[in-house]
């Protein structure tokens, strides 16, 4: 099943549908489907195009600061006795996270298409930042969807998203979350669908999104390889990242999928754990169904609703995951595990201490599980975690768990 | 030939146009929903609509989505749903029942299961708005081989080349969504909605109904001028929102309602006549 599946896996996945396996898809309402069709076009036509190419790759270069650097964290690797661990710094981007990455390609697409108005949904707000931050340079107008209990646990971003111009809509409605920010962004764009184009965040969404989300983000792991290469002469033995809708994870995996020797671990955040029901874990918990325009693994109840997810990070707290996930999992290409809240925030103070890098708390449940795996292996071999994020926007929560307010 | 052809033929036969209204199931309790579809039926109803209640509906407004939450907050299920069916079943056997709603709760039972369920419980239709033709090639062999109508939305925004393939899939009638939007939310363009109608009458011989944007008499009879069916929902929605710390009330304030189109839909009808 594997074997057949990973051999002329990028030919085949997704399909001319947006298919992975099962996963994925076009779920939409009709009014939706022209505009999903004019942007598979657009994006067809510009995906490979030289121009547009070169423009990007120069934003990224001196607007972002890429590439970001390969680090080896070597007071990390000694304290945990095995693999080498190897930081992917996307922690450096600017903005602070890897969210840019898509940004910027997806904004370029917009300027390209001729639309003059920018929507995007956000949980942490850090897609938020990166979406505001690419709209206020090229002069596009940018309304953000948060849920309002979001906007609350977020107050510093929101205001970072108004700084860079940009209008934050608070959503009141369903569990007043990211998934519900993202029903009001579809909302949005159902009406304005002429001028607007939606910037979606993560690698979930009707097709082409999650594919084209997954090619903006995939130059994590293209850097990632050829550095590695440049410092070892080989392969990693393992990728380890944090999966919300799994964005950053897919951006490491993806230029990996086709050499089988390297192993792949998604972490997904298990909350106060699996077995009390609220966690953001559905590749571990959850099953298949429709959500957000796609076929995926969902937290749901018997009845088919969506339930509430809890994480102590903002920015996995969402009941789906990316398409290409769910088949990963399935032909047991990637393997999909989960740490709790306490684990993430014990790796996040390690990290801290040990190697002076405040991670984001995303980012700290991948590092949770470098803990586990790093000692497992053997000192000649290395691993790259995704450093998807800086912790900077999560001192308030960190301070909260301390007792402490500011 | 199926009860919803059957009922359009008839109105056809008639010079009538069908009305059909829109509630979610279970909104705001799940009892009142049975005698409120009777009440509808009495006030002039051809077809219901009866939605399912879903957690995330993203195409609809805050006032269908209010409506979710009411129901959801009573439990209401797919199952439940049919349940609905199956009573008001029991005194009415000629209103065809259209459910709509979102994909993920009828796949969380199996489109087989739930084909069969609902055949049973006597629904005559299916409209899932998140499920376009490209993606439903199971699901609708399966209410095929059930005889329960695959009903499919025509938008705005829909080329003629969709226009044409979702003619080729759509079952019992076409229903095009008026405006570019989500339920409830704006009025409609009379000459833009006509333009397009003529088009999709290119393609197919199915009887076309139009939603979105009716709410009042008005409205109403001027869709009725141009479309075999006029489709109401969110001023519904509305009602049985207003009404909901009055029960009692709600059935007779929500029929009085669809009866103003019903008049206005036929005083249109006959003038034509």
């Amino acid at each position: 099943m594997l074997k057949e599946h990973i051999h002329d896996y990028y030919k085949s996945f997704p399909d001319e549908r947006g298919h992975f396996g099962p996963y994925g898809g076009r779920f939409v309402g009709e009014t939706l489907m022209g505009a999903i069709y004019e942007l598979q076009d657009a994006y067809e036509q510009y995906r490979n195009h030289p121009d547009f190419l070169a423009e990007m790759d120069k934003d990224l270069s001196t607007f972002v600061g890429r590439p970001s650097p390969l680090y080896l964290a070597e007071n990390w690797t000694k304290k945990l006795g095995g693999a080498q661990i190897y930081l992917k710094r996307e922690d450096l981007n600017h903005t602070g996270a890897h969210k840019v990455n898509n940004t910027i390609g997806q904004a370029l697409l917009a300027k390209r298409m001729g639309k003059t108005r920018i929507i995007a949904e956000t949980g942490a707000g850090q897609h938020g930042v990166a979406t505001a931050t690419v709209a206020a340079r090229m002069g596009l107008e940018c309304i953000v969807y948060m849920g309002a209990e979001d906007v609350e646990r977020q107050a510093q971003n929101v205001y970072r998203m108004k700084l860079l111009g940009a209008q934050v809509v608070p959503v009141e409605s369903g569990s007043r979350t990211l998934k519900d920010a993202l029903n009001e962004a579809l909302r949005d764009w159902v009406t304005n669908v002429d001028d607007t184009f939606y910037i979606i965040g993560t690698v979930a969404g009707p097709h082409p999104y999650p594919a084209m989300v997954r090619d903006f983000q995939s130059i994590i792991g293209r850097e990632a390889k050829q550095q590695m290469f440049d410092i070892n002469g080989k392969l990693p033995d393992a990728l380890v990242a944090c999966i919300g809708g799994g964005s950053n994870a897919i951006g490491l995996f993806h230029p990996f999928i086709e050499d089988e020797s390297v192993a792949m671990y998604g972490v997904e955040g298990a909350g106060h754990g699996i077995e009390t029901g609220q966690h953001s874990a559905p590749l571990s918990a959850g099953r298949p169904g429709v959500l957000h325009g796609n076929r995926t693994y969902l937290m749901q109840d018997d009845y088919g609703e969506i339930i509430e997810t809890h994480s102590i990070s903002a920015g996995l707290d969402y009941p789906g995951v990316g398409p290409e996930h769910a088949w990963l999992k399935d032909i047991g290409r990637a393997n999909y595990v989960s740490v709790t809240d306490e684990e993430a925030l014990t790796a996040f103070h390690d990290l801290t201490r040990t190697e002076g890098i405040i991670p984001a708390l995303e980012s700290s449940h991948a590092l949770a599980y470098v803990k586990k795996l790093a000692p497992t292996m053997s000192p000649e071999q290395t691993l790259i975690v995704n450093l998807s994020g800086r912790g900077d926007k999560d001192m308030h929560t960190v301070a909260a768990m301390a007792g402490l307010k500011f | 030939m199926s009860r919803i052809s059957q009922c359009f033929k008839k109105l056809k036969a008639d010079g009538q146009t069908a009305l059909i209204p829109y509630v979610t199931a279970g909104d705001p309790e799940p009892w009142v929903t049975v005698p409120l579809l009777h009440a509808l039926v009495d006030a002039g109803a051809d077809i219901i609509e009866l939605g399912i209640p879903f957690s995330d509906p993203m195409s609809d407004g805050p006032v269908i989505q209010k409506a979710c939450e009411r129901a959801l907050k009573n439990d209401v299920s797919v199952k439940s749903v049919l349940e609905m069916v199956k009573k008001f079943r029991e005194k009415n056997s000629e209103t065809p029942i259209v459910l709509m709603g979102y994909a993920n709760p009828i796949e969380a039972i199996g489109y087989p299961t739930f084909a069969k369920l609902a055949k049973e419980a006597g629904v005559d239709g299916v409209l899932t708005v998140d499920v376009p033709p490209e993606e439903s090639d199971d699901f609708r062999q399966i209410m095929d081989e059930h005889e329960i109508d695959t009903i499919y939305l025509v938008a705005p925004t829909t080329s003629n080349e969709r226009m044409s393939m979702i003619a080729s899939y759509a079952r019992g009638f076409i229903y095009y969504v008026s405006i570019k939007g989500v339920t409830g939310s704006a009025s409609l363009d009379i000459t833009e909605v006509n333009e397009k109608l003529a088009l999709l009458r290119e393609r197919t011989d199915l009887p076309l109904g139009v939603g979105f944007g009716i709410r009042d008499g008005k409205s109403a009879a001027a869709v009725a001028e141009i479309a075999d069916a006029v489709v109401v929902g969110s001023t519904l929605v509305k009602c049985i929102e207003e009404h909901a710390q009055r029960l009692e009330e709600l059935p007779v304030a929500v029929a009085g309602l669809l009866a103003e189109m019903r008049h206005a839909i036929n005083a249109r009808d006959l003038a034509k006549a």
